[in-house]
């Protein structure tokens, strides 16, 4: 399979990219290609211009900023996946990039394609989302800060304008909170057919899921339910409530209301036990 | 068209391609370098991958233009003349295939893998290569000819 034509073009700055998707019809961005090149290789996606961000400098690092963790857009899975900085101090999503794909998608593939890409399959979003993650969105008006909660609209969809450039994400540290990010699927390298994330939280927990809805969700009943005092296995059950999960090969929606139940009890008690 | 420059095996090649030339039919079709196999072409299998800067990557979901200024190894560029790299050698002496359509992609994925992980133990290079299909199932002796590679007693 090849994709459809298009044309090409190198953005050596983010201004260029914002300007170039702007003066060219029907243009999309290219990171590291692999969300985006699959799409177009089924025609899922036909954009008439990439513009490819994927040579601008300065756009992959992982540093401290503040009270907490900025990561550049172009930092790719592997390098999220074996930051010392995120593995000290929100050891959830180095060891979340470290679960997707397989090591050549990790090679290639980065935090900010997989975040603007918008796939309630994918795993990274979900965990973002349970940790009130901030998504920094540079646009023909300057920068802006989105809170996750706010960023992943639909399927495939996200509060990105047509000119917007995600340029970083900002996660907090988590001191010594326990965590965890189950994530079951039919073989190694496959999407999550059902993902959940825990971030103990106050003495509860901050609970989200991939694969249940058109977005990752966070999963508020459980949330509720551990505040008034419930234990993992009785918050746990409360885990599909507001679901609304598709069947697929990987699953039936019934087996994904089971499934995201097993993995939330499982995801608390080693979340509440570090 | 757009003009690419793209070092394949030690040796520089400047080539016009059209933007929607997958990496994979580059390296195939117009440097006939056929070891790189295309498998399922959605990115799973790994038949394809090659390494990009030492690293490994699956060459049928990388356009020929990102490669642009890049360092591609095939695994028709890893025995230095007639002497097979340590990782060929090793799967040549563990008998690590069966029907070979997998090996290109396997030998390379293991070469960029144990620059990451020198010496894994068994279960971590079963997981490294969760990328990596072998159509005949033959994953045993392809683990056992990795961990051989590595110095670890096989």
């Amino acid at each position: 399979m090849i994709p459809a034509e298009f044309e090409y073009e190198v953005a050596g700055s983010v201004d260029e990219a914002i300007e170039l998707l702007g003066s060219r019809e029907d243009a999309k961005l290219l990171a590291g290609g692999h969300s985006l090149i699959p799409a177009m290789k089924l025609r899922i996606a036909r954009p008439g211009t990439l513009v490819d961000i994927g040579r601008i400098a300065g756009l992959s690092y992982v540093r401290e900023d503040g009270d907490g963790i900025a990561i550049g857009a172009l930092t790719r899975h592997q390098d999220v996946a074996t930051s010392e900085l995120l593995r000290e101090h929100c050891g959830i999503v180095a060891h979340t990039a470290g679960e997707i794909g397989d090591p050549q998608v990790r090679h290639r593939g980065t935090i900010g394609g997989s975040v603007s890409h918008g796939d309630p399959a994918s795993d990274l979003p979900g965990v973002l989302l349970t940790l009130d993650a901030e998504l920094v969105a540079t646009g023909p008006g300057g920068e802006r800060r989105i809170a996750a909660a706010d960023f992943f609209t639909g399927v495939f969809e996200t509060a990105l304008g047509p000119q917007d450039v995600l340029t970083e994400i900002r996660v907090p540290s988590l001191g010594g909170a326990g965590w965890a990010y189950l994530k079951f699927s039919r073989r190694a390298q496959d999407w999550a057919t059902v993902g959940v994330a825990a971030v103990a939280s106050n003495g509860g927990a901050k609970v989200g899921l991939v694969s249940m809805g058109a977005t990752p969700l966070r999963a508020s009943a459980v949330e509720q339910a551990l505040a008034s005092g419930a234990d993992a296995a009785a918050a746990a059950e409360h885990a599909d409530e507001g679901a609304e999960p598709s069947s697929d090969v990987a699953g039936s929606a019934d087996y994904r209301r089971h499934l995201v139940r097993v993995l939330t009890r499982r995801a608390l008690e080693q979340a509440l036990s570090g | 068209m757009k003009q690419i420059a793209v070092t394949v095996n030690g040796t520089r090649h400047e080539a016009e391609v059209e933007p929607r030339q997958l990496l994979v039919y580059f390296l195939r079709e117009q440097l006939r370098l056929t070891g790189t196999n295309v498998g399922c072409d959605t990115s799973s299998c790994g038949s394809c991958t090659v390494l990009l800067d030492g690293e490994s990557v699956k060459s049928c979901t990388l356009l020929a233009v990102q490669a642009d200024g890049h360092e591609v190894t095939t695994i028709e560029g890893l025995a230095d003349g007639d002497t097979y790299h340590p990782m060929q050698q090793a799967f040549h002496e563990h008998h690590a295939l069966q029907c070979g359509f997998c090996t290109p992609g396997m030998v390379l994925a293991a070469v960029s893998y144990l620059k990451e992980n020198p010496k894994p133990t068994e279960a971590e290079v079963r997981l490294a290569l969760e990328g990596n299909l072998c159509r005949c199932t033959g994953y045993h002796n392809i683990v056992k000819a990795i961990l051989a590679a590595s110095g670890a007693e096989a």
